[in-house]
C-alpha cells in the first residue's frame, strides 16, 4: 500500500521526544505534537475518501437495504477508468470525474435495473449473493484484462501543495478532501431539495406508501444504486494520483467503507461524513504508532467495539 | 368511472378474492363493507396497481387498468389512501404533502398545499414536524391531505377512521362529505357501518372475498341480514 504516502511527505517536527510512552505494556514511540497533529491532519484527508466511498455505501444500504459487496470492484473499475484515461487520452485524473462520474451513474443504473433487480425478484438475501458474485466476475475480468500489476497515475503536481505549518499537504489531499466534500454537499442538497431525492428517502422507509405516490420504486433503487457507483468513481478519481490502482485494490477500501458504515449508523449520511473522519484519523495514527501493517489493526478494534457496545453506530437508529 | 369485473386475486397463487364485480359512478360516493380479512384491502391494492389480479378486469373511465403499474394507475387520477396511512416518517409534513404531487397534481402543487392547509389547519402548524412523529390521527390527515394533493378524481379510502377517537371519526365522516362536496368520487372501505351507509349512495358488503350483498345505501341500512351480522341486531 502506498497510503503512508500521506505521512511520508515532510512534516513539521518528526524528532521524537526523548521519553517512551507505554500501552499496555508495550513501549510506543513518542513523537513530538506536531508530527501527530500532522498525521492526524493527512488522516482527515485520507478519511474524506473513505466518506464517499462509504456514502455511497450507506445510500445503496439505506433504500435497497442490502450491502453491496460489489462496491469495492466498482471502486476498481473506476480506478482504471481514470487510469487507462490517463495513460491512452493524458486526461488529467480529477478532469476525468467530469467522465467517470456520470459514467459510473449509468453503469450503476444499469447494473441495478437490468441485472440485480431482475435476478433476485426483491429478495433480500438473494440481491446480497448477486452483487457478492458481481464483485467476484468483476474483480477475475479486471485480472484477465490488466494482469495483477500496480498502474498509478502520475500528475506533475502530486507533490506541490501548501505548508499548512504543521505538516505540508500535498494538491492530491486537498483535491481529496475539498471533492469529497463537495460532493456530500451536492448530495445532500440532491437528498432534499430535489423531487427525485425526496423520492429516494421515501422508498427508503414506505415503499408501499411511494408506490401509493406513484414513485416507480425500480427506478428508484436503480437511480440510488447509479448514486453510490457515481460515488465510488468520484472517489476512484479523487485517489488515482495517490493510490496505484490493481484488480485487488477494491478489498480494503471497502472493508473500511463498511466499517465506516457501520460505524456512523447504516445508512445515515452524516454518519457517513463523521465515520470517515473518525477512521481516517484513527488510522494514520494507527500507523504513526504502531507501524505500516499493524496500524489498520486499529480499524478493525473499532470495528468490533462497535458491535459490541454501539451496534446501532453513531447516529443510527435503533432496530425498527 | 370505475369498473371493476370478476376480479380474482390473492397472494402467491392462493387466492383471497373470489370473483368480485363493482361500480363506482362520477361524482358517488360508495362504501364497501366486510369483516376483518374479508378481502377489502385486497381488492384496493389490485385496484391500485401494488398487486397484480389472477384474472378479471379493472377499467378507470374507460381505460383498461387490469394489472397496470401503480403510476399508471396514480397517474390516471385513482388514488388510494391505504389502511395505516404509509406516511414517509423520515420525511417533514411538508414534504410527504409535497410527494403527493409527484407523479400527479405537479403543476399546481402550491395551490393544492393551500387547500389542503385549508381542510387541515393542524397539518400547517406541524409543516416542519417529521411525519413519524405525528399522533395516530395527524398521520391520517396527513395520509388524506397527501392524496388530495395528487389530485384524484376517485380517491379510495381504506379505514380512514381505523384508530381514530369518536370524536376524529366524526370530523372524518365531515370532511369525507366535505370532499365529496367538491365533486369528487370516493370509495370508501369501513368498519363503521352505520356512519357509512349513512353518508355513502351506494354499498358493497364483502363476506370472505365475495360480494355478500349489494345496493342502495339507505336501503342496506335497513337490511335485515346485514342487522343481524354486523350491528348485531
Ligand atoms: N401480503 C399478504 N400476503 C398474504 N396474505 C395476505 C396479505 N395481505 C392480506 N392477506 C390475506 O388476505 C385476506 C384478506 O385480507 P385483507 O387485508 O384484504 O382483508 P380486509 O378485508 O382488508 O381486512 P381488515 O378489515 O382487517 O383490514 C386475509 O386472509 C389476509 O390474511
Ligand atoms: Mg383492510
Amino acid at each position: 500500500m502506498d497510503g503512508a504516502a500521506a505521512t511520508a511527505v515532510p512534516s513539521a517536527g518528526l524528532l521524537p521526544f526523548g521519553d517512551k510512552m507505554e500501552f499496555l505494556g508495550i513501549d510506543l514511540p513518542s513523537y513530538s505534537w506536531a508530527t501527530v497533529f500532522g498525521s492526524a491532519i493527512s488522516g482527515v484527508f485520507l478519511g474524506a475518501v473513505y466518506a464517499l466511498v462509504a456514502l455511497g455505501l450507506t445510500l445503496i444500504y439505506g433504500v435497497l437495504h442490502i450491502i453491496n459487496f460489489a462496491h469495492g470492484s466498482l471502486l476498481m473499475l473506476a480506478m482504471f477508468a481514470v487510469y487507462f484515461l490517463w495513460k491512452l487520452l493524458g486526461i488529467d485524473p480529477y478532469v476525468a470525474m467530469l467522465i467517470v462520474v456520470p459514467g459510473g451513474f449509468l453503469f450503476g443504473y444499469g447494473l441495478q435495473r437490468l441485472i440485480i433487480g431482475q435476478s433476485s425478484h426483491g429478495r433480500d438475501e438473494i440481491i446480497l449473493l448477486v452483487t457478492l458474485g458481481i464483485a467476484i466476475v468483476i474483480e477475475n475480468a479486471a485480472l484477465f484484462a490488466f494482469s495483477a500489476d500496480e498502474r498509478l497515475v502520475q500528475v506533475p503536481y502530486d507533490m506541490d501543495g501548501i505548508d499548512l505549518g504543521v505538516t505540508y499537504a500535498v494538491y492530491p489531499e486537498l483535491a481529496a478532501l475539498g471533492g469529497s466534500l463537495l460532493i456530500t454537499l451536492l448530495l445532500w442538497l440532491f437528498m432534499t431539495r430535489t423531487d427525485t431525492g425526496k423520492a429516494i428517502r421515501a422508498v427508503a422507509k414506505e415503499r408501499r406508501g411511494a408506490r401509493l405516490v406513484g414513485i416507480n420504486v425500480d427506478h428508484i433503487f436503480a437511480i440510488s444504486f447509479g448514486i453510490g457507483t457515481a460515488c465510488v468513481a468520484a472517489a476512484a478519481s479523487l485517489l488515482a494520483a495517490t493510490y496505484p490502482v490493481h484488480p485487488q485494490f477494491g478489498y480494503l477500501f471497502v472493508l473500511i467503507a463498511f466499517t465506516i458504515v457501520v460505524l456512523g449508523g447504516m445508512g445515515s449520511f452524516v454518519g457517513a461524513l463523521v465515520g470517515g473522519f473518525i477512521i481516517g484519523i484513527t488510522e494514520q495514527l494507527g500507523r504513526l504508532y504502531l507501524g505500516e501493517s499493524l496500524g489498520l489493526i486499529t480499524i478493525s478494534a473499532i470495528f468490533i467495539l462497535i458491535l459490541l457496545f454501539r451496534p446501532t453506530g453513531l447516529f443510527g437508529q435503533r432496530v425498527r | 368511472m370505475l369498473e371493476v369485473r370478476d376480479l380474482h386475486a390473492g397472494y402467491d397463487g392462493v387466492e383471497v378474492l373470489h370473483g368480485i364485480s363493482l361500480q363506482v359512478k362520477p361524482g358517488e360516493i360508495v362504501a364497501v363493507l366486510g369483516s376483518n380479512g374479508a378481502g377489502k384491502s385486497t381488492l384496493n391494492n389490485n385496484i391500485s396497481g401494488l398487486y397484480r389480479p389472477f384474472a378479471g378486469a379493472i377499467a378507470f373511465e374507460g381505460t383498461d387498468i387490469t394489472g397496470a403499474s401503480s403510476e399508471r394507475v396514480v397517474e390516471l387520477g385513482l388514488v388510494q389512501v391505504p389502511e395505516g396511512r404509509c406516511v414517509f416518517p423520515n420525511m417533514t409534513v411538508r414534504e410527504n404533502l409535497e410527494l403527493g404531487g409527484y407523479r400527479r397534481g405537479r403543476e399546481h402543487r402550491a395551490q393544492n398545499l393551500e387547500r389542503v392547509t385549508e381542510v387541515f389547519p393542524r397539518l400547517e402548524e406541524r409543516f416542519a414536524q417529521l411525519a413519524g412523529t405525528l399522533s395516530g390521527g395527524e398521520q391520517q390527515m396527513l395520509a388524506i391531505g397527501r392524496g388530495i394533493m395528487t389530485e384524484p378524481r376517485l380517491l379510495i379510502l381504506d379505514e380512514p377512521s381505523l384508530g381514530l377517537s369518536p370524536i376524529l371519526v366524526d370530523e372524518m365522516f365531515a370532511l369525507i362529505r366535505q370532499l365529496h362536496g367538491q365533486g369528487l368520487a370516493i370509495l370508501l372501505v369501513e368498519q363503521n357501518v352505520v356512519q357509512s351507509l349513512t353518508l355513502a349512495d351506494r354499498a358493497y358488503v364483502m363476506e370472505n372475498g365475495t360480494i355478500a350483498l349489494s345496493g342502495m345505501a339507505a336501503s342496506l341500512l335497513e337490511n335485515p341480514d346485514l342487522k343481524r351480522s354486523y350491528l348485531g341486531m
